[in-house]
């Protein structure tokens, strides 16, 4: 016997369960410290959780975000209002037009300025196919996540479409620093209107393919439903906005409750979980998509000629002819470039829905170029916030589900 | 007609209302220090006002504060508060929105904390407290949340110079992980 046990243990590199005396084969009772993150290939952007787990169950967890701390307010501070854009393309970075058209907003308001109505459509479509980049990229991730690759290869290949339209418009593919104050860099291209078009339509027979393959899929379900559940009085309370709080049942959507740019003029509906778990907020980002692309074919046929810019100097630059030709122009130009945009002295919070809900910029303006302060109110930072609440009591397989569900963005909670 | 809110807040906590005002379609309420909690509590369990969303907690570092256009008296100088303390708020029911502010010195920069009013606060107050250096009585978790332990000083203050490097020196000493110093 004791031969066969040392040739087993030989073969398998360890001692076989009957061959283990009693008191080896428990498992130890007390709880273990596990570091998950911060680099984690099933975490979204860097976060790094210390977990207490009892076998694999979750007893105790502190989230740790910051490691993608890039000091977006105090180089705003330091920023002209026009070079604040580009830091804002890399908050959310699958959805940066949104972030731009926030950014845009606030100052506007400060300076009371109300852009064209073509400027308004061309701000609602990029927001929209921004929103679509958004959904299709925590949709597919979360799916590949749970072992579903083909859902996520398809959604790539969706947001690599819509990608490239927007690359078509502001001439970057991933932070465009398209929106300008007042406006926007430059008019739509000329087949923008077809190119769209086609892209939506090979979009909605993706979604609904990804749907049939996910929805009722037993594994994805088993993953998702009831898991990381929420009410609605614990969402509001934690200030959980967007596609989380709607899949909670809370009724909010800024575009239709606070309405900004041309949004009261479009049709759409706002989707509503009932359970608030992970399956809900999935739905409620499905739905969304097929919003948005119902948003979208309404702005192309509503959308109206005109500028894209205003004609006010405070904000626009003079016509480059003028600027080469005419001293007054040069000077124009150079203060505007140097100086920035100055904006009158005073303070506003202005929000917009973004990909993750909620977001906002706090900005307070002294009257120079500069902003005096800039905040910017991340949902990413606020829903990471409930992450440690969602995960107690769950398996160490369920944060999978959770994380991808939560789309936490680094680059926008930390800021 | 956020006015409303401002008008019902005066009326019953008077005392506690140093000054309102409203900027660009926001109302601001300057709360004294002493009385944020319980005006925070009134507006969040009053049917009329039911402000149960948070919406953020920041704070303004006064210390540059010199706009141009108004009389140098309108700036900062060193007999003002240094620090404001913002906090919005949100109903959903009403769907009106608040701005509190609280005046904080550099000398005792202490706010009550509101995280167990809104939990949502929670880490909202510790990044302001990371940031900025303003301390919540009463948090359940007062670290750093942005900056590590080791960091030195509060990096949106404006008399932190924006080009400063620190090197990061690791120190055992300091309580980083909570969870490491309740299991040894």
């Amino acid at each position: 016997m004791a031969t066969e046990a040392t040739l087993k243990q030989l073969v398998l590199g360890r001692k076989d369960v009957q061959d283990l005396s009693d008191t080896e084969q428990e498992l130890p009772p007390d709880l273990m410290t596990v570091n998950m993150g911060p680099s984690h290939p099933a975490m979204h952007g860097t976060v790094r959780i210390v977990l207490t787990v009892d076998g694999e169950r979750i007893v105790k967890s502190d989230v740790q975000p910051g490691y993608l701390h890039r000091c977006f307010e105090k180089e705003s501070e330091h920023a002209t209002y026009t070079q604040v854009f580009p830091y804002t393309d890399r908050l959310n970075y699958v959805s940066p037009m949104i972030n731009n058209v926030g950014w845009a907003m606030a100052i506007e308001k400060l300076m009371q300025i109300k852009p064209t109505p073509r400027c308004e459509y061309v701000r609602v479509i990029v927001s929209e196919m921004s929103r679509l980049t958004d959904h299709l990229t925590c949709v597919g991730a979360s799916a590949m996540e749970l072992g579903a690759f083909t859902a996520f290869l398809y959604f790539l290949k969706c947001r690599e479409w819509l990608y490239e339209l927007l690359e078509k418009v502001s001439g970057a593919r991933l932070t465009h620093s398209y929106l300008r104050i007042g406006g926007v860099a430059k008019d739509l291209p000329d087949d923008f209107d077809a190119d769209l078009t086609k892209c939506l339509d090979q979009i909605v027979p993706v979604i609904a393919e990804v749907e049939v393959m996910l929805n009722n899929n037993k594994i994805f379900r088993d993953r998702m439903a009831g898991v990381g559940a929420m009410t609605k009085a614990e969402a509001l309370a934690t200030g959980c906005v967007g596609p989380i709080a709607r899949a909670c049942g809370v009724d909010y959507d800024v575009r239709r409750d606070h309405p900004y740019s041309i949004y009261p003029e479009v049709e759409f509906d706002v989707p509503l979980g009932t359970h608030g778990d992970c399956y809900d907020r999935y739905l409620v980002r499905v739905e969304e998509m097929k919003q948005s692309i119902r948003i979208l074919r309404q702005c192309l046929k509503q959308i109206p000629p005109g500028p894209v810019m205003v004609d006010d100097p405070r904000v626009s630059l003079p016509p480059k002819r003028d600027t080469y030709n005419t001293i007054e122009s040069m000077i124009r130009h150079f203060k505007h470039i140097m100086d920035g945009i100055r904006v009158p002295p005073g303070e506003v919070y202005v929000f917009v829905e973004g990909g993750n809900g909620e977001l906002g910029f706090y900005v307070v303006a002294d009257g120079t170029g500069r902003p005096y302060k800039a905040y910017c109110r991340s949902p990413s930072f606020v829903h990471l916030s409930t992450a440690s609440q969602l995960i107690h009591g769950h398996l160490i397989a369920d944060i999978v589900p959770i994380f991808g569900m939560i789309n936490m963005i680094g680059g926008e909670c930390d800021k | 007609m956020a006015q409303k809110v401002l008008d019902a807040l005066t009326a019953t906590h008077g005392h506690a209302v140093e000054r309102t005002e409203s900027t660009y379609g926001d109302e601001i309420a300057w709360i004294k220090r002493d009385q944020l909690v319980a005006v925070a509590q009134w507006l969040r369990d009053d049917p009329a006002m039911a402000f149960d969303s948070p919406v953020f907690v920041t704070c303004i570092d006064r210390l540059d504060w010199q706009p141009i256009g108004v009389p140098p008296s309108e700036g900062w100088n060193e007999s003002k508060p240094r620090f404001e303390v913002v906090y919005q708020l949100r109903s959903s029911v009403h769907r009106t929105r608040i701005r509190l502010k609280i005046a904080v010195t550099e000398q005792d920069p202490r706010v009550p904390s509101l995280a167990e009013i809104w939990p949502a606060f929670n880490w909202q107050e510790r990044e302001t407290f990371d940031m900025y250096g303003v301390r919540f009585d009463g948090h359940p978790d007062l670290r750093r949340i942005y900056m590590y332990e080791e960091f030195v000083g509060y990096p949106l203050r404006k008399d932190y110079p924006k080009e400063k490097r620190q090197p990061l020196v690791r120190r055992d000493d300091l309580p980083i992980n909570p969870i490491k110093r309740e299991n040894p």
